[in-house]
């Protein structure tokens, strides 16, 4: 059996194809080729919502791959190209939610999410601080744990 | 005292969260278009019926137009087909149709099918305006005021109950606010 080593071969080039290709293939520049891959994965395909436009194989992400593609040729920043998709189809196109001051309160909820927890945590701790400990020599004054020494009344 | 009271606002909180994001008549996969109050975008295409024609923005300039995105790939543009039909038989606006994503020969013979709502259909095989105007499926209709801005878009397939609440008194409006 000889046609199996082909086979495999086969296969295992098909094992790195995960993204959607295009006909026209790789930019020539490498530079280039970077900045696409780059800016296509942060790209929401909005067909299928949490796709990148660079996985996605519907012919929307198609285009849009093309209009990255004619961009980055025509010498266009990555600014200039997401402030083109996020003219046209709002800030949810991009994956990566820039920090503005109107995405401030994105950025900072966890924050103040962590700040309530710390809070939250101290004052616990001061609470449990002015109170007896566990393995205090003196008896344990009302609280008896359930289930320990039954009948203890 | 704040202690009975996080409770009650957490469950308030969560209560209107939940309302909104269960609202069975809210479409999840619509979004907002960033292009609401800004001009159309410019566009200039062939079209569909007769290539040697051209259906552009400017010549559309000045009046208030329905522009509906549509393709004969997409299903509930079929569903929609037939209020679009009763509305353009009101001579309201025009419509303006854009198919994109499609052939040109099967765009003819599904307007021959179905029937022809449209005042023009704009031929837009390779999705360069779909794309300026944010078009992210079909059917997609947007209402172009007398200034040429966009006005107002619907995501889903028209129905004459959509054309009533949400179109006729936008289009009153801006004739008043244009004229």
């Amino acid at each position: 059996m000889k046609y199996w080593l082909p086979i495999v071969a086969a296969l295992l080039l098909c094992a790195g194809a995960v993204r959607a290709l295009d006909a026209n293939g790789q930019l020539e520049d490498p530079r280039l080729e970077a900045r696409y891959e780059e800016i296509t994965k942060q790209l929401r395909c909005l067909v299928c919502q949490n796709e990148s436009i660079a996985d996605s194989n519907v012919q929307l992400a198609g285009d849009l791959r093309r209009q990255v593609r004619e961009m980055l040729l025509a010498g266009r920043t990555d600014a200039a190209i997401f402030d083109f998709m996020t003219a046209r189809y709002g800030e949810f196109v991009r994956f990566n939610t820039p920090v503005e001051p109107k995405t401030l309160w994105i950025w900072g909820s966890p924050f103040v999410l962590l700040l309530i927890g710390v809070l939250v945590v101290v004052r616990v701790m001061r609470a449990r601080s002015r109170m007896p400990l566990d393995d205090d020599p003196q008896p344990a004054s009302a609280e008896t744990p359930p289930g320990s020494a039954p009948g203890s009344h | 005292m704040w202690k009975f009271l996080v409770p009650i606002v957490a469950f308030v909180g969560l209560v209107v969260l939940f309302a909104l994001g269960l609202n069975p008549n809210r479409d999840i996969r619509a979004l907002p278009s960033p292009l609401i109050g800004k001009p159309a975008p410019a566009f200039n295409l062939t079209d569909v019926l007769d290539p040697s024609r051209v259906v552009s923005s400017a010549s559309l300039e000045g009046q208030v137009y329905v522009f509906n995105a549509w393709g004969t790939w997409c299903v509930a543009c079929r569903e929609e087909q037939e209020a679009l039909l009763q509305i353009a038989k009101q001579r309201v606006v025009p419509i303006i149709g854009l198919d994109f994503m499609d052939d040109r020969s099967k765009a003819q013979r599904w307007l021959q099918q179905l029937g022809n709502p449209y005042s023009a259909v704009a031929f837009d095989p390779e999705e360069r305006t779909a794309i300026d105007w944010g078009i992210y499926g079909a059917p997609e209709t947007f209402l172009v005021d007398t200034k040429g801005r966009i006005i107002y878009k619907f995501i889903s397939p028209m129905t004459l109950e959509v054309w009533k609440k949400e179109f006729l008194p936008r289009i009153e409006a801006a004739r008043r606010g244009g004229a």
